[in-house]
């Protein structure tokens, strides 16, 4: 693989961009491998790049039955924080956060990690003791996060309209070291790497059966063809479902369409990433200049990909009465995406009844965050075949054991 | 945008004046259920691609609970009938068979 560098732009310039090599390459399925993981998302692939970097296992496919990125990964609206309040939570998401630090060096890939500040906003007094108990809790985490008194959000967000019309902004948690990555580098990145180290990332492969004998998996059935595998990890987010179906095990988890949409593009006017839970909204700026806008999630289970239209409105609503110097703006494009919700808002890192396969789900609205944290942690799982202490809290077991990972009073929007 | 005839009061009703109950004609185990039926009650879910029934309240109306089947795949509607039933009416479900021969039908 050839290094991307500065060197590497101006010699390119100078021959009118002709040497630029494929970043993956794109062979057909093997017979076999040691590892199968399903779904070339953020988490699958970076599963397979720790299970590379950190196990040395890299006889692998990641099977796609899109193109890389193209599902929840692509069409996020890439707010990365780490401020939870349960410290199974805080542990993985920190974890995922220093890693986005020092991601573009360690791949290769501008992934344009920008640490610009994400800010909570409290609108009603609950929703402050709670930020403020939160504050607390990452304190003792060691998370650096602040709860910030209304004067020092206009400070950082001077478009802001402190007084209401409806909530009026009573102060707010600040994780400074909080911000934003490109979502398409990030799992370009991820390709590239595993595809150096000599892993099959292979698109438009279908799995659309799983086979077993005496409890352990054995290969999958694809729309390539029939693949063998010592070990599955299955990582498709809202078609986790699908997949367990066929494998004969049940899940806590539902999927729905959460949305978001961006405005056309204007100069610089916010720096920081807002979030407004109370009015349901959260907007940051691209490099581009766009708004970029996160709404809501149905209700209801459905796989359409495009969510249901009053949640736009509701959204930019919320988002005109935070920020009115947006009212004028044109929204260019709106999408969505099918999120995996799991009955405690939180995620499944876990062994499955069947034998060697094993399942990365459930990170439902919240989960660019935590793509290289949550890769860490599932390639020790599936190296191991036991999960390790970034693990351990989120296996499926805690549902009928009645250890929830409660972030839903944490984090009761979509983001 | 979801719009389901209200088998109460009759009235067509969008998504904005309905509140979603999840997955209709769940078992509801009780005290002396083991760990696995209760897990099952309270947090498993058939989350199906395709024909699904669930539970719908017509809040912003009636105020009844009420059932529905649709597909999730395309929000197409089949139909929607009475809360106080344990099973979908038999003619809903040859209904959707005839519209999703693929469908393995209700279990
Ligand atoms: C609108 C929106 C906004 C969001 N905003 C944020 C945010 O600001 N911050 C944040 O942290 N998170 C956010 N999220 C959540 C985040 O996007 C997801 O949690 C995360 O991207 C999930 O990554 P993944 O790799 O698990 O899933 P995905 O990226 O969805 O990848 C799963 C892949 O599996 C493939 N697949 C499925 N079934 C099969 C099969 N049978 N065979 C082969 N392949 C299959 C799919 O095609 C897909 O590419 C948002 C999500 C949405 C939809
Ligand atoms: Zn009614």
């Amino acid at each position: 693989m050839r290094r991307y560098s500065a060197f590497a732009i101006a010699r390119e310039a100078a021959r009118y961009h002709t040497g630029w090599e494929r970043a993956w390459r794109s062979p057909a399925p093997k017979k076999e491998y040691d590892v199968i993981i399903i779904g070339a998302g953020g988490h699958g692939l970076a599963t397979a790049y720790y299970l590379g970097k950190n196990h040395g296992i890299t006889n692998i496919a990641v099977l796609e039955k899109g193109w890389l990125g193209g599902g929840n990964t692509g069409r996020n609206t890439t707010i990365i924080r780490s401020n939870y309040l349960q410290d199974a939570s805080a542990a993985i998401y920190e974890k995922a956060r220093s890693l986005y630090e020092t991601m573009s060096q360690d791949l290769n890939m501008n992934v344009m990690f920008s640490p610009r500040g994400v800010m909570m906003l409290a609108q009603t007094e609950a929703e402050k003791r709670g930020y403020l108990r939160t504050a607390h809790a990452n304190a003792l985490q060691g998370v650096q996060t602040d709860f910030i008194p209304p004067a020092r959000v206009k400070e950082l967000v001077p478009i802001i309209n402190l007084t209401g019309p409806r909530y009026p902004v009573l102060g707010a948690l600040w994780q400074a070291r909080g911000g934003t990555a490109r979502h398409d580098a990030v799992a370009w990145g991820y390709a590239r790497a595993c595809s150096d180290m000599g892993m099959d990332i292979i698109q438009k492969c279908e799995v659309t059966g799983i086979e077993q004998a005496a409890g352990q998996v054995t290969a999958v059935q694809t729309t390539r063809g029939r693949i063998g595998c010592g070990k599955l990890a299955m990582v498709v987010a809202g078609h986790s479902t699908a997949l367990a179906d066929m494998a004969g095990f049940r899940l806590p988890i539902e999927s729905v369409p959460l949305q978001a949409l961006v405005s056309e593009p204007i100069k610089p006017a916010i720096n920081v990433v807002v979030m407004a839970n109370t009015v349901h909204g959260y907007m940051s700026q691209s490099d581009k200049g766009e708004l970029v806008i996160g709404g809501g999630a149905d209700g209801y289970n459905s796989y359409t990909q495009r969510g249901s239209f009053h949640h736009v409105e509701e959204t930019v609503r919320a988002l005109v009465e935070t920020f009115p110097m947006i009212s004028r703006l044109k929204m260019m494009r709106q999408w969505g995406g099918i999120v995996d919700m799991t009955g405690d808002r939180s995620p499944i890192l876990s062994r499955t009844p069947l034998g060697g396969c094993f399942i990365n789900a459930g990170w439902g609205t919240g989960g660019f965050k935590s793509i290289p944290g949550s890769g860490w942690a599932m390639a020790e799982l599936v190296a191991n075949g036991t999960p390790g202490s970034l693990a351990s809290a989120f296996g499926l077991e805690r549902f009928r054991e009645g250890r929830f990972i409660d972030e839903s009073v944490a984090a009761g929007v979509a983001h | 945008m979801l719009i389901f005839e209200c088998p109460y009061c009759g009235v067509m009703a969008d998504e904005t004046e309905l509140a979603p109950g999840g997955e209709a004609h769940l078992t509801r185990v009780g005290a002396g259920a083991d760990e696995a039926d209760f897990e099952g009650y309270l947090f498993h879910r058939k989350n199906p691609r395709g024909v699904h029934f669930e539970r719908w309240r017509h809040a912003a109306g009636c105020g009844k609970w009420f059932h529905a089947a649709r597909d999730t795949m395309n929000l197409e509607v089949f139909g929607t009938y009475s809360a106080q039933v344990f099973a979908p009416p038999k003619e809903l479900v040859a209904v959707i068979k005839k519209k999703r021969p693929d469908w393995e039908g209700w279990v």
